[in-house]
């Protein structure tokens, strides 16, 4: 409420013209009450007048007996509001404020910083156009402000003002403000925070909030609360990708059907051809029915009705479109995930996702990593527990339409629903690649491509053959972690160099730290880690050497891909096999006691299944055989097959 | 580009109208609950809205405490009842009733019987797993973090230390029987929102909203305007006449009349803008029990 114009008592209905033209900004406010973030709040709307004189009365007797300012009126209890927590004397959930200026009408989320609050900042996130990031003038870039700055740029608010507060307590020091935004800037840039703006505050005093700051001279730049008001947003909406999820249907009588939802990107108008989802059955707009009359055209975020010119079956669930942009349909994709409950994320678990105006059983598949909010390390993980974020794979028993939460922030939003406690467990938004599909889709698309097809080149295999005295081939060592795969193969390449072979080791560890760095260690990752290294061995194979390739390679149809990339007849495997006490007693790194303790998920033998071969070309038993009797006994099956003399 | 921008109430009826049409799509049984207030009178446009050209497809509810305005039931029953041909449900607590309690005498334990507990019973016989309210959370502190899908367990009861996160537009309405969830399409709105909305779309109130020549006797530093013979002067107390109108609706021994000259809906805006108290003020019921009286109110059941 703007109690300061003049209009109000001189010429209400001119006020109330104004006042009905404001635009909506919503912002959320990240910090901890020691950064003087309540106080922050308590200003914006003691300075634009939105607090009553009853409530002044209220605080300013509260402040005597909660208050940290010594009995003085104390803004931060303005933002104070359930029993317990103000006898706490901290805020622990989302609480929303209300207030406007003569441009804007402002929601504010106010969320505490606590590192175990990651949940209630997502939430109130989720809505907001706007972050307020404080930092506290004599800290600096603290850990949690790298923890806000994440989860605000993960929930895609594009508008960022880093307020660094408390300017009082460092002497109003311009080289500490440009220190701060400096470090700010350079932690910042790993992040997808597009408009970025930096302003100097002393709250407690109102500098700089509403009111220019006399003590800062050097800043001249706009107060928070100019800011606030002009900065632009209407080009955050997406007003290109026509989509209407279905979330009732109107029906009071056989003459009339209407389809009502809210548009979550982009215009429709009357005429436009749709396409409803999933019976991709095509129609035109007959009418868009509102209560003040019908209208040509309606967009985003209008809550709609829609009469089609044809019969078209449609219900709750189902999307209307443009047949020419269409969302994404299926019923697997990638997405970040934020824990909002103490019970853990369990892969496999059932769940239920509401995505739009759909609620759909379906499982997360697999944790890929688990993001530290405080360093941005991604980590494996074996589940997600209540306020940490991941990126995970999902599954859905049914198709829902979506897209990138990036491109869309609504159809790219679900939320997780536990069926037994019916409790908001997760919340998450899509990934815009989806690694699973593309991953697999890479395998398919070689077929398409002819990838597989024999390079053509000048010098033929038969010269290469009389060149190296040897046939190509490609010899997959699998196993798992202790079997002896790397030591054997680097023995093997150690014999057959001596004989004057032409040969070459990969090796699925080193791969990774090179041409498969951006790979982890889920299924899917795995898979495409041979997919690469199987390329590189047929290059190898082509150019006439032998390849020697240790990897743990636990899927069976994962190695059957390889074996048609390189070329049956010329790709052979050997399962190295030991007994567990001997895998254990060599696993230097201790990768089986994590993986028994949980600590690591999709671990081979241990938390993730092993396929030994069906037909192996060849097994040694490293518990039993030296390294030598192993490589020796590889050596003669190359010899066996003709591969060298 | 910049026509596509929607102005903020435009942005919260679309808002509100999506809670709305999200509650009939998901829930087996919603009511409105509908209190004849100005808050009501903005909620029952919105269905009017969401549903258009249908009629909302819920009952409203009105929990009539006997106690309530007689201008405030007339408004109710020709208006919502006879002209928009809504299915009102009218609920007495009739066991309360027979307590006698003297709003008067007693206004805490009246507002327990008569309205809370009244309200949950009504809940509970007609076995609605969903109830729309008009509360705003600028009312009141208390009310600034509350869900506009708050879940009640099975006794009502409202825990503000175990509510569902609610992010995006997702409402979760999932609950088990017997519990239920109370909805508040309101929520982001101001008392201002309110009221400029009321004005811009004509929206039908009540007339006590206006100021009015009305009999009122001074009380406890409360203008009460009698309605009927159960009100008894006590001694040194005198009926006066005085221009005064209503803030808030509600029972009328415990709702205080503010002297007031304004007759057309602007001139109450720009009484309420240049007042420096804030709305709830005028209502006895929320000074009980210190500065979170509402809240102990809210765990019990009540709004």
């Amino acid at each position: 409420m703007s109690h300061q114009s003049d209009l109000i008592a001189k010429d209400i209905l001119a006020y109330l013209e104004q006042h009905e033209r404001k635009e909506l900004l919503r912002f959320i406010t990240c910090g901890s009450v020691d950064d003087g973030k309540s106080t922050l709040i308590g200003r914006l709307l003691y300075d634009s007048k939105m607090l009553y004189e009853d409530h002044l009365a209220q605080l300013e007797s509260e402040s005597k007996v909660h208050g940290t300012t010594g009995g003085a009126f104390d803004p931060a209890l303005v933002t104070d509001g359930l029993r317990a927590e103000r006898e706490q004397g901290i805020t622990i959930d989302v609480a929303y404020r209300y207030f406007s200026t003569a441009k804007r009408k402002f929601i504010i989320a106010d969320t505490p910083g606590h590192e175990q609050y990651t949940r209630n900042m997502a939430t109130g996130a989720s809505t907001a156009d706007l972050a307020i990031i404080l930092i506290d003038a004599r800290h600096g870039v603290l850990t949690q402000t790298k923890r806000h700055s994440f989860i605000v740029s993960l929930l895609g608010i594009r508008h960022v003002v880093v307020t660094i507060n408390k300017m009082d307590l460092v002497g109003y020091s311009q080289e500490r403000f440009d220190e701060i935004c400096a470090e700010y800037k350079e932690f910042v840039s790993r992040l997808d925070l597009p408009d970025l703006h930096f302003i100097p505050l002393a709250a407690l005093h109102g500098e700089n909030v509403v009111d220019p700051s006399s003590n800062m001279p050097w800043y001249r730049g706009s107060t928070l609360m100019s800011f606030l008001e002009s900065v632009y947003i209407g080009s955050d909406r997406n007003l290109e990708d026509f989509r209407l999820p279905i979330q009732y249907v109107n029906r009071p009588n056989l003459d009339f059907r209407g389809f009502c939802g809210t548009i979550a990107s982009g215009i429709v108008r009357q005429g436009d051809e749709i396409m409803v989802l999933p019976s991709k059955r095509t129609s035109r707009v007959k009418r868009i029915v509102t209560f003040d009359g019908d209208q040509s055209e309606a967009f985003c975020p209008q809550s709609v009705t829609l009469v089609l010119e044809d019969e078209v079956d449609c219900s709750r669930g189902d999307m209307i479109v443009r047949p020419g942009n269409v969302p994404r349909v299926g019923n697997s994709f990638d997405a970040t995930i934020v824990w909002l409950t103490a019970d853990a994320m369990i892969p496999g678990k059932t769940y239920l996702f509401k995505h739009t105006s759909q609620t759909v059983a379906g499982q997360i598949d697999s944790l890929r990593y688990r993001v530290d909010v405080n360093t941005l390390h991604r980590n494996p993980a074996p589940d997600l527990q209540l306020n940490e974020i991941g990126r995970c794979s999902i599954t859905l028993n049914q198709p829902v339409f979506y897209d990138s939460y990036r491109r869309n922030r609504t159809t790219g939003a679900f939320i997780i629903i536990d069926r037994i406690t019916n409790a908001t467990v997760g919340a998450g938004m899509i990934s815009d690649r989806d690694a699973a599909r593309q991953r697999i889709a890479a395998w398919e698309a070689e077929e398409k491509i002819g990838s597989r097809e024999q390079h053509r080149s000048d010098v033929s295999p038969a010269e290469r053959t009389a060149r190296f005295g040897q046939q190509p081939a490609t010899v997959l060592l699998t196993g798992l972690t202790g079997t002896g795969k790397s030591t054997i193969s680097r023995a093997v390449e150690r014999l057959l160099f001596d004989r004057g072979r032409a040969v070459t080791v990969l090796d699925g560890e080193l791969m990774r730290r090179g041409v498969n760095v951006d790979l982890g260690y889920s299924t899917e990752d795995r898979s495409e880690n041979l997919r690469r290294s199987a390329h590189i061995a047929k290059l190898f194979n082509d150019s006439g050497l032998i390849c020697l390739a240790a990897f743990v390679a636990p899927s069976q149809s994962v190695r059957d891909r390889v074996a048609d990339v390189v070329g049956r007849e010329r790709f052979f495997v050997v399962h190295c096999t030991a007994d567990e006490a001997t895998r254990k007693s060599r696993d230097t790194k201790g990768h089986y006691a994590d993986a028994e303790k949980g600590k690591l998920p999709n671990f081979p033998g241990v938390s993730a299944i092993y396929e030994a071969p069906e037909k192996p070309d060849l097994v040694v038993d490293t518990g039993t055989m030296t390294v030598d009797e192993s490589a020796e006994a590889i050596v003669q099956f190359l010899i066996t097959k003709g591969i060298i003399r | 580009m910049n026509s596509y921008n929607l102005t903020h109430l435009k942005q919260l009826e679309a808002e509100s109208i999506h809670i709305i049409r999200e509650v009939a799509a998901e829930f087996k049984k919603p009511v409105m609950l509908y209190s004849i207030g100005k808050d009501s009178a903005v909620m029952t446009h919105l269905a009017l809205k969401a549903f258009y050209p249908a009629k909302p497809p819920f009952p409203f509810m009105h929990i009539d405490t006997t106690w309530k305005f007689k201008e405030m039931i007339d408004f109710r029953d020709s208006y919502v009842k006879k002209q928009l041909g809504i299915e009102l449900i009218v609920n007495i607590n009739e066991e309360g009733l027979k307590l006698g309690i003297d709003p008067f005498e007693n206004s805490d334990k009246h507002t327990e019987v008569m309205k809370t507990d009244s309200l949950k019973t009504s809940l509970t016989r007609y076995g609605f797993d969903a109830a729309f309210g008009g509360a705003r959370r600028d009312e009141e502190k208390s009310r600034a973090k509350e869900r506009v899908f708050s879940f009640r367990d099975k006794f009502h009861r409202w825990d503000p230390k175990n509510q569902r996160p609610e992010l995006w537009n997702l409402y979760n309405s999932r609950v088990n029987p017997g519990e239920s969830i109370r909805v508040f399409p309101l929520s982001n709105w101001t008392e201002l929102d309110v009221w400029q909305y009321i004005y811009l779309e004509k929206i039908p109130l009540p007339d006590l909203y206006l100021a009015k020549l009305r009999p009122v006797v001074t009380r406890n530093g409360v203008l009460i305007h009698p309605n009927d013979d159960r009100f008894r002067l006590q001694p040194g107390e005198t009926i006066e006449h005085k221009m005064v109108r209503f803030r808030t609706l509600g029972c009328w021994p415990l709702t205080g009349a503010v002297e007031s000259n304004a007759t057309t809906v602007p001139e109450i805006i720009q009484e309420m803008l240049l007042t420096k108290t804030s709305e709830r003020q005028g209502r006895v019921i929320d000074k009980d029990g210190g500065g979170a009286g509402m809240e102990l109110k809210k765990i019990q059941g009540y709004f």
